[in-house]
C-alpha cells in the first residue's frame, strides 16, 4: 500500500505543479489541434478515409510533446537524486511518472476526439478503447524513455529518435482498431503491448535513475 | 583470424554452390540472393540478441565488462541489419521489380529495428562514460530485443487493413535437398562472418578503453 501512496504523491506533485505552471497541457492541447488543421490539408478529396489513420500520428505526436518535459524539472532541480535517495521503491518513481503523464494525455484527448469528430469523422467505440489502451503503452515506455533522455547532452532530439520506432507497433494497433471491421483483434494487441512493456519498463526504470 | 577464414571459405563456398546449381534452382530466390539475405538477416537477429544477453548480464551482475561486448554485439547487429534492408532491396527488386515493397514482412520489421538501434548509438554519445551510460544502454538494448517479436506481429497484423495479399516470396516454404545444404553453408558462412567482425570490433573497443584510462 506505501508503494502505491508513494506513486500516488509523485503523480500528485506533477498534477500541481502543472496547475499553478500550465506549462504542459495547454501545449499539449494546440498542438493536437494544430496537426488536425495541418492533417486536413494533408488529405486532398477522396482521401478522407486516410483521417483514422492520421488520428493515430497526431495522438502519439501529442504523448511525445507531453513527454519531452516530463522529467525536466526534476534534473534541473536535482529533485531526481533526492527522489533515488528516498526510502521508496524506485520504480514508484516510475509509477507516479507514468500516471501524471496518463492525467495530461487524458486531458488532452478530452478535447482532441470531439475536435476530431467534429472535423473529420465520427468516433466510435472501439476507437474510444483503444486510445485508452494506447495511453498505457505509451505512457509506459514514455516515462522510462523520457528518464533515460534526460540523462544525456542532447535530451529534446533524443526522445523522438527513441519513442518513435517503439511507439509503431501502438499506431498499427490503433489504426486497425479504428478503420476494419474487426477490432477486436487489435486491441487484444494494443493490451498485450501494454502488458510486455508495462513490465520490463517497471523492471528496468531502477537502472536508468541510479548513479 | 581463423574465424574470419572460415568465414570467407564458407560463405565463398556457399556462394559458388549457389551459383553453380543456380540452374537447378530454377525460379528460386531470384539469382541465389536468396542465399546472401536470409542468412545475413538471421545473423542480424542472432547478434541483437547476444547484445542484449550480454546487457542483461550487466544488469544481473553489474561487472561493467559486459558493456563493451553488449555495445559491440549491438554495433556489428546494426551493420548486419544494414546489409540484410540492402540486400532485401536487391532481391524485391530482382522478384518484383520494385526496390522496396511495403508488403514484405521481413523488410518493414527491419526497417523498425533499423531505426530503433540507429537511436542506441546517439543515446550512447550523449550519456557521460560510466556506469550510468552502461546500465541506461543496456535497459535500451533489452527494449530492442523485446520490439523484435513485437514489431514482426505489429506488421503482420497490418496486412490486414494496408494489403489484403501479403508477398511471400517463392522458396521460403519449401526448402529441401540441395538448397537446404548450400543454405546451411551459407548460413554458418554469415555466422562466422558475424563472430569475427564481433571479436575483431570488441578487441578494437578495448583497446580504444585501455588507451583512454591509461591517458
Amino acid at each position: 500500500m506505501t508503494y502505491l501512496r508513494d506513486a500516488a504523491a509523485l503523480a500528485r506533485k506533477d498534477l500541481l505543479l502543472e496547475l499553478r505552471g500550465k506549462e504542459t497541457v495547454p501545449a499539449m492541447v494546440l498542438f493536437v489541434v494544430a496537426v488536425f488543421v495541418a492533417f486536413r490539408f494533408a488529405l486532398p478529396q477522396g482521401q478522407e478515409r486516410a483521417a483514422g489513420g492520421l488520428l493515430w500520428v497526431a495522438i502519439v505526436l501529442t504523448a511525445l510533446l507531453g513527454l519531452v518535459r516530463a522529467f525536466v524539472p526534476e534534473r534541473e532541480q536535482g529533485v531526481l537524486d533526492a527522489l533515488v535517495l528516498a526510502p521508496c521503491d524506485r520504480s514508484a518513481i516510475w509509477l507516479g511518472k507514468v500516471l501524471s503523464v496518463l492525467a495530461f494525455l487524458l486531458i488532452a484527448e478530452a478535447a482532441a476526439l470531439p475536435l476530431f469528430a467534429l472535423f473529420f469523422e465520427p468516433v466510435d467505440a472501439a476507437t474510444v478503447a483503444a486510445v485508452l489502451l494506447a495511453n498505457v503503452g505509451l505512457s509506459a515506455i514514455g516515462a522510462l524513455l523520457a528518464a533515460m533522455a534526460v540523462a544525456g547532452r542532447a535530451r529534446e532530439v533524443l526522445l523522438p529518435l527513441m519513442f518513435l520506432p517503439l511507439a509503431v507497433p501502438v499506431v498499427i494497433g490503433g489504426v486497425g482498431a479504428t478503420v476494419t471491421d474487426d477490432p477486436a483483434r487489435y486491441l487484444g494487441f494494443l493490451a498485450l503491448y501494454d502488458g510486455i512493456f508495462a513490465i520490463l519498463a517497471w523492471a528496468t526504470f531502477e537502472y536508468v535513475v541510479t548513479e | 583470424m581463423p574465424l574470419a577464414f572460415a568465414a570467407l571459405v564458407l560463405l565463398g563456398g556457399g556462394l559458388g554452390l549457389a551459383l553453380l546449381w543456380i540452374g537447378e534452382l530454377e525460379g528460386f530466390a531470384a539469382g541465389g540472393i536468396f542465399f546472401v539475405h536470409v542468412p545475413v538477416a538471421l545473423s542480424a537477429y542472432a547478434l541483437l540478441v547476444w547484445g542484449a544477453w550480454k546487457a542483461l548480464r550487466l544488469l544481473w551482475t553489474r561487472d561493467e565488462r559486459y558493456d563493451l561486448e553488449s555495445y559491440t554485439g549491438i554495433h556489428v547487429g546494426l551493420i548486419f541489419a544494414l546489409l540484410t534492408l540492402v540486400t532485401g532491396s536487391i532481391w524485391a527488386r530482382a522478384e518484383w521489380g520494385v526496390w522496396w515493397d511495403w508488403r514484405d514482412r521481413q523488410l518493414v520489421t527491419f526497417l523498425i529495428l533499423f531505426l530503433f538501434y540507429s537511436a542506441y548509438f546517439m543515446l550512447r554519445y550523449s550519456l557521460e562514460q560510466g556506469p550510468a551510460r552502461a546500465r541506461i544502454s543496456a535497459v535500451y538494448a533489452l527494449f530492442g530485443v523485446v520490439l523484435i517479436p513485437v514489431s514482426f506481429l505489429a506488421v503482420r497484423l497490418a496486412e490486414q487493413f494496408l494489403h489484403r495479399t501479403p508477398l511471400i516470396r517463392a522458396g521460403r516454404p519449401d526448402i529441401e535437398g540441395t538448397v537446404l545444404g548450400v543454405f546451411g553453408v551459407c548460413f554458418a558462412g554469415a555466422l562466422a562472418l558475424a563472430a569475427s567482425m564481433y571479436a575483431i570490433e570488441l578487441a578494437g573497443k578495448r583497446l580504444d578503453a585501455r588507451l583512454q584510462e591509461a591517458r
